[in-house]
């Protein structure tokens, strides 16, 4: 490091180093992650757009059912690539690998290792979240200009779900307690987005509750992208940035009580 | 100025103070050994000095920043050698040290990887994944991995702890190399001879203090004299022994299955037994008189 460098806050250089440790560990598991994102869409689309369009539901609001689950996948993906390895992958580098403890005795601060493992996943879950929406096309989707915006929509849902994440695993005593969380929040946020069915049809209560459910914030958009925007979607884009500063916060406050003593 | 300076350090863990009123001060271009059973509060004082934990009182300076202020910064000029391996064992050799490199900020991340690889003699494995190397490699590559960025100051914290002796050796050239290039070390170790060899001073560490500091000559001077008298039999002996030896102001610790009477040279009539095997007085004499703990 040159004399007299002035270390500020969130430097560029202290975040990119970060990611690029994320990089190099990527390059040894990129294809496998390549392979699941790709064929897990497919299995849901074959399974509940074939399958449940073929016997019970043939269209939803004018959109046939395939492409009504097919922009809904792009939720699901983002979820299980953002929030899940934000958990473990934060909780197996502080707990079992020692990564943090490597990283924090370089001049790298906890706030900045944070914001880039949340921007490695933010960056990572938004290219991969884009898959269920190509394999879509694949079964008769038509591709819009909207569409371009869903790489930007699902880097900043999963900059909220990794945030989310790395608060939970700086929050857990234990790995296994990851089920809880999993069991309380993952699972009904992704149940309760709108995915499979229409939130309209649910009871009131947890109609109103999914609007809170930036998942179901993220299925809008997607949908908007694919069959045309209304305005009610600026406000969801805000939704996820203020879920995306929100979950910043609180994994750098969670983390820095977590990594220093 | 001192590279590091602590003034009353304290850090406490719940009902456990694992720092209490420690001042060290580690002048520029030296070794200190830093030696203590586990447990008194040398990782500790590691992790203060990086800013990784924050002390409950005192002052702390490190290459002149204020800790844990200007900490990113003191660390921007030290390097760290961690007791436990962190590498990424999925990850290859060169990428291990590039990743560090450009956490520094190296200018040239190249020239510097090529650098770490010769300290790490891994050249010819630059290639491999961590996980493929053997763990003296991998404890070059922790060392090496460290001074990447060519520090001002390092913190060695139990280097060779849990090594083979083979790989202890090679690591102590190593360790040796940087001190013959004037860096400074602070270097924490619950090994005797690991203090003997490389420290130019070593502070013994107890209950969160150091409790003497001098060179290893003259730390054997002040508290062990000139030469030890190692008694062996059974326990009713040595308990008469050591009583005898006792009478007589004498220092008597446990040594195994022996005791060691330390001092022996000013030992009276009887003080010492015939049959003891005499040896010069070592830091092993001064480490467990002075902390109760058997040495390693």
């Amino acid at each position: 490091m040159s004399e007299g460098a002035k270390l500020r806050r969130l430097e560029p250089a202290a975040i990119s180093g970060v990611m690029s440790r994320e990089v190099a560990n990527f390059r040894t598991y990129w294809k496998g992650t390549t392979f699941s994102s790709i064929l897990e869409p497919l299995v849901y689309l074959l399974a509940f757009g074939l399958g449940l369009s073929a016997t019970l539901v043939d269209e939803v609001d004018g959109i046939p059912y395939i492409q009504f689950v097919g922009t809904g996948m792009v939720a699901t993906a983002v979820i299980f690539s953002s929030a899940l390895p934000a958990m473990f992958g934060t909780f197996v580098k502080h707990r079992f690998q020692n990564t943090y403890d490597a990283i924090l005795a370089a001049p790298v601060d906890v706030e900045e290792l944070v914001s880039a493992e949340m921007l490695w996943i933010g960056l990572r879950s938004g290219t991969y979240g884009c898959v269920p929406l190509l394999v879509t096309i694949g079964f008769g989707l038509d591709p819009a200009w909207g569409m371009l915006l869903v790489p930007l929509f699902c880097f900043v849902t999963a900059l909220g779900f990794a945030g989310f994440g790395v608060a939970m695993a700086a929050t857990v005593a234990k790995i296994d307690q990851f089920n809880y969380v999993t069991a309380l929040f993952v699972t009904p946020l992704f149940l309760v987005a709108g995915t499979f069915f229409p939130i309209e049809g649910l009871p009131e209560g947890f109609q109103i509750a999914a609007q809170l459910n930036p998942l179901h914030q993220l299925v809008e958009l997607v949908r908007g992208g694919a069959f045309g925007f209304e305005a009610v979607d600026l406000a969801r884009f805000a939704f996820l940035v203020g879920f995306a500063l929100l979950t910043w916060r609180v994994a750098v406050r969670r983390m820095h009580a977590r990594l220093i003593d | 100025m001192a590279a590091i300076e602590l003034r009353g350090a304290v850090k406490r863990f719940g009902p456990i103070t694992a720092v209490d009123g420690l001042d060290l001060e580690v002048p520029e271009g030296i070794c200190l050994g830093l030696l203590g059973p586990n447990g008194a509060g040398k990782s500790t004082t590691m992790r203060l000095l990086t800013g990784q934990a924050i002390a409950d009182a005192g002052e702390l300076r490190a290459l002149g920043h204020e800790l844990p202020e200007d900490a990113k910064a003191a660390r921007a000029e030290m390097g760290v050698v961690p007791q436990l391996d962190n590498l990424d064992v999925d990850v290859t050799v060169e990428d291990n040290l590039a990743i560090f490199a450009r956490l520094y900020r190296v200018p040239d991340v190249e020239a510097a990887v090529d650098r770490g690889l010769d300290l790490a003699r891994l050249r010819a494995r630059r290639r491999d994944a961590v996980d493929q190397l053997s763990g003296g490699m991998r404890r070059r590559l922790l060392l090496s991995r460290g001074l990447i960025h060519d520090p001002k100051l390092v913190l060695l914290d139990e280097p060779t702890v849990g090594l083979d002796p083979q790989i202890r050796t090679e690591l102590w050239s190593l360790i040796d190399d940087l001190r013959s290039r004037g860096k400074t070390i602070l270097m924490s170790t619950h090994y005797i001879e690991e203090a003997e060899r490389l420290a130019d001073e070593v502070a013994v560490m107890n209950e969160g203090r150091v409790i003497a500091r001098a060179t290893p000559t003259e730390l054997i001077a002040a508290h062990a004299g000139t030469h030890t008298a190692e008694v062996y039999g059974p326990p009713e002996r040595l308990t008469e022994v050591k009583a005898i030896a006792e009478e007589q102001g004498l220092a008597v610790r446990p040594a195994g299955p022996a005791i060691a009477i330390v001092g022996a040279e000013r030992a009276g009539n009887g003080g010492v037994p015939e049959d003891a095997v005499v040896r010069a007085a070592s830091l092993e004499d001064v480490f467990v008189l002075l902390t109760g703990a058997e040495a390693e």
